[in-house]
């Protein structure tokens, strides 16, 4: 019976009805992620100030943009998009309620062989719609012992194709503890989300230069490469 | 819920009045030395100032909403000081389940306990039950890592966390003779001798402080703090008999026994954040760190507290 509710209440339609309780979830995502991780953003390389951002952030964990979210005041937070994939979060009425209507996600196609739309396309989209994104440039979870896997090239071509917009780097520290792959009750532990100094791609920068310098930038902001 | 003691409601008063007068002084000092917030030790006592005004506010609100708000709060208290804990160690993906267990099973059984006052099973829960307990979920993990150091450390955060800090609401379910509806103010008397030997030992040290108590440990410690502090707060605790089931002297010797605990409560906890490199425990409290950095010396009193009361008053 609760399902079937739960059907109803998230069944795809653009009423009023979805959009207040798409805020009401959004609320209580946020209050959960503050009381299972208290967490806390550190701004050291910009402020959280209006302006249009890709944020590129390593990705350990399903819960990821839910902190970058969380930690984002709530006037920048209305404009922030995660870009996410669209074979995961279409699975199933509440994941499509959550990634479309709750997180409003860029849903990009992660299959290169068949897929129709362009996610750079998207991306592009989205960011002259007026949002800024959340990208995590490894492209999938890292759950191995390596700190960061290599990137993919799309942070260069977004980059490429926008260059007005900063692109942010932010390290989330400890997410991956809170929730191994696989499990499913969360260990309350403390997170902290930390923002650097915003890069761009250069007039004449080459796209392996580039990526290089995206995950200096972005490893240099874990507190694991900074104390011992 | 039964009426607050008329006792409470003058304390609270009381430190409200202390607390106008300390904001309206950090007030005229950053008016008068740092307009532009560029001294950070007067930034820093306003922040902490603030911070008192949460405290004694949750506190206050707390003890008037009698055990159930007691207990809640401290349960959360709890929690947040295992999240800080946990945080710091190095626990492994085998430990999955048993920190589980310690967060939503251990945790909320205990305040549980307290707060039906069963005192024969609060007090060997954690002790005997929790640790064999979570050993055997580690066990069923199958990661043999740092298993003896991995296992210690949980069943240490939730002794101190959970346990330990645990006996401040398990102060109301006390039946001393003559005393009885006046228990919350035990809970004021402790909270307030430790807390008070901080501020007084912060406010000492700053002021006369020179020799280093124990420079390996917390370099910010000084004999002249400590001796000023422990002394100011005896003292306090002494003039505090009134709202104790103690006379004048038991209750100096009571607040001296806190405030001793108190002290190498907090060097203990100093020397796990010495260890593990870093200087506060969390940004929970701003100005103070985190909740483990306001509690520690709290934590080390309130079983000590707890038992010599029990022991001979009741």
């Amino acid at each position: 019976m609760w399902a079937r509710a739960l059907e109803e209440i998230t069944a795809p339609s653009d009423g009023e009805g979805t959009e207040m309780l798409a805020k009401l979830v959004a609320g209580l995502i946020v209050g959960f992620a503050r009381f299972i991780t208290a967490v806390r953003g550190k701004w050291e390389g910009i402020e959280p100030v209006d302006g249009q951002r890709v944020y590129f952030a390593n990705h350990a964990s399903h819960g990821d943009f839910v902190l970058i979210w969380t930690v984002l005041p709530p006037r920048l937070r209305q404009r922030t998009r995660p870009v996410a994939g669209a074979d995961y979060w279409l699975k199933g009425q509440l994941r499509t309620f959550i990634g479309r209507d709750v997180f409003n996600a860029v849903l990009i196609d992660r299959n290169r062989e068949n897929r129709k739309d362009d996610p750079i396309a998207l991306m592009t989209a989205a960011l002259d719609g007026g949002a800024s994104l959340i990208v995590f440039p490894e492209g999938t979870r890292n759950t191995g012992e390596m700190p960061l896997l290599p990137f993919k090239s799309g942070l260069y071509h977004l980059g490429k194709a926008r260059p007005d917009v900063d692109l942010v780097p932010v390290w989330i520290d400890n997410l991956n503890r809170v929730m191994p792959k696989g499990e499913i009750v969360p260990i309350p532990l403390i997170c902290t989300v930390t923002f650097g100094a915003p890069i761009r791609v250069g007039e004449t920068q080459a796209k392996e230069e580039f990526i290089a310098r995206a995950e200096a930038a972005l490893l240099a902001l874990s507190p694991k490469t900074a104390v011992p | 819920m039964t009426a607050p003691h008329p006792h409470l409601l003058t304390l609270l008063a009381g430190l409200a009045a202390i607390l106008v007068a300390a904001s309206a002084i950090g007030y005229v000092l950053q008016w008068r030395l740092s307009p532009d917030g560029s001294n950070t030790v007067i930034e820093n006592l306003n922040d902490r100032i603030r911070a008192w005004w949460v405290m004694v506010v949750l506190m206050g609100l707390a003890l008037i909403g009698g055990r159930t708000g007691v207990t809640l709060l401290f349960a959360f208290c709890s929690f947040a000081a295992l999240r800080e804990f946990v945080t710091l160690t190095n626990t492994r993906r085998a430990d999955h389940w048993a920190l589980a267990a310690a967060f939503f099973i251990v945790l909320p059984a205990q305040y549980y306990l307290i707060w039906i006052g069963w005192y024969g099973l609060y007090s060997i829960f954690i002790p005997v039950y929790a640790f064999l307990l979570l050993p055997i979920l580690a066990v069923l993990a199958g990661d043999t890592t740092r298993f003896l150091e991995r296992t210690a450390k949980v069943q240490w955060g939730l002794m101190i966390c959970v346990f330990c800090l645990s006996h401040v609401p398990a102060l109301l379910n006390l039946k001393i003779p003559g005393y009885e509806g006046r228990n919350a103010l035990l809970i004021v008397f402790l909270v307030l001798v430790v807390q008070s030997s901080d501020v007084f030992q912060y406010v000492w040290g700053k002021l006369f402080g020179k020799r280093k108590v124990a420079p390996a440990i917390s370099p910010s410690k000084t004999v002249e703090g400590l001796a000023g502090g422990v002394l100011s707060a005896t003292v306090l605790g002494a003039f505090l008999w009134w709202i104790t089931p103690f006379n004048v002297w038991q209750a100096a010797l009571m607040a001296l026994a806190i405030n001793v605990m108190g002290f190498f409560g907090g060097l203990v906890m100093s020397a796990i954040k010495r260890d593990r490199g870093v200087k506060d425990w969390g940004d929970l409290i701003e100005g103070h760190g985190g909740m483990l950095d306001r509690l520690d010396s709290v934590v080390f009193a309130a079983p000590v507290f707890f038992h010599l009361t029990r022991f001979w008053w009741t």
